[in-house]
């Protein structure tokens, strides 16, 4: 059960990697970033690491996809 | 041709050297020396319910202070990058009406979030999570905040307050370790009292109060000096 689900998730974090680099709007691929660390603080708590997941959840898929739309923006807003 | 042929063999000979760890990889059975010590006399010596605290703010509480400085490196270096001309400002961009949902989730949610990041690192020693983990939450929910309404300002005096007393603490509590314990960070200055109490573990949970706060005010500094570029003329 507990490979199953460690598989399932590595899969979508695969398929999540993928679009973040080879979508063509900016916007979803960041937000695909962000699953993928979404997905990986899954599998960091099934690993019994909470502390670790914890931080991942908040930093990697909660602060850095909001500061990346930001870059977004001033980037948009540049090419106007 | 060439170009695609040494891609690939790069790509050969990088598999090359990751197949050799791979093959000559082994699970271990039983923990490592230092992993060991740490678990059979980390309750007695540091008496921090959980392990991974007692590691990260006593045994390598030096690695920690390293990290905290570099966050705040980080986020002096990003206010540093992001500066620009008060000529520039605009001082009320337009922005998209916050949603409702946003606007009312953000008063009733903003409170919560803080309550919740509190207690990760007041409950450092106990429970999973501490002084990192908690700022971050805490970050999250200035977050939200700026996210309901893009023109709120962050006050920079209280950042900075924040943020120098708990770093000073920080330092403080680590000197007087050598003075009055057995060392740098020393978990010996107040009492280690019963394993799994609130108030036990000796200077962990202060100390990771500390940290809490910097990191929120450090992480806080870093949203709101992004935000407040998003003011510049172009």
């Amino acid at each position: 059960m507990f490979i199953a689900i460690a598989i399932v998730l590595g899969v979508a974090s695969l398929i999540g990697g993928y679009i973040a680099i080879h979508h063509e709007k900016l916007s979803v691929a960041i937000i695909a970033s962000g699953l993928v660390s979404l997905f990986a603080s899954v599998i960091f708590l099934l690993l019994a690491a909470p502390d670790v997941a914890m931080t991942e959840a908040s930093i990697g898929s909660g602060l850095t996809t909001l500061i990346f739309f930001y870059v977004l923006n001033k980037i948009r807003q540049r090419n106007d | 041709m060439i170009k695609k042929f040494l891609i690939i063999a790069l790509l050969a000979v990088v598999g090359l050297i990751f197949f050799d760890l791979f093959n000559a990889y082994q699970g271990n059975e039983s923990l490592g020396k230092t992993g060991q010590y740490y678990a059979e006399n980390g309750a007695a010596e540091v008496g921090a319910a959980n392990l991974v605290t007692a590691v990260v703010v006593t045994y390598r509480g030096l690695d920690t202070l390293g990290e905290v400085t570099i966050l705040f490196l980080t986020a002096a270096i990003i206010s540093f990058v992001l500066k620009f001309r008060r000529e520039d400002f605009i001082p009320n961009r337009p922005v998209r009406i916050t949603s409702e949902l946003l606007d009312s989730a953000s008063q009733v949610i903003v409170p919560i979030i803080f309550m919740v990041g509190i207690y990760i690192f007041i409950n450092g020693h106990l429970t999973p999570g501490g002084g990192f983990q908690g700022g971050a939450v805490i970050a999250s929910g200035v977050l939200l905040m700026i996210m309901a309404n893009p023109n709120f300002g962050i006050s920079h005096k209280v950042i900075a307050t924040v943020e120098s007393i708990s770093g000073i603490a920080f330092v403080l509590i680590g000197v007087l370790g050598i003075v009055l314990g057995s060392g740098f960070l020393s978990n010996e200055l107040l009492g280690l009292g019963n394993l799994g109490e609130l108030f036990s573990a000796g200077v962990i949970p202060v100390i990771y109060t500390f940290v809490g706060l910097k990191v929120g005010a450090e992480l806080s500094n870093i949203l709101g000096t992004i935000s407040h570029a998003q003011n510049e003329k172009n």
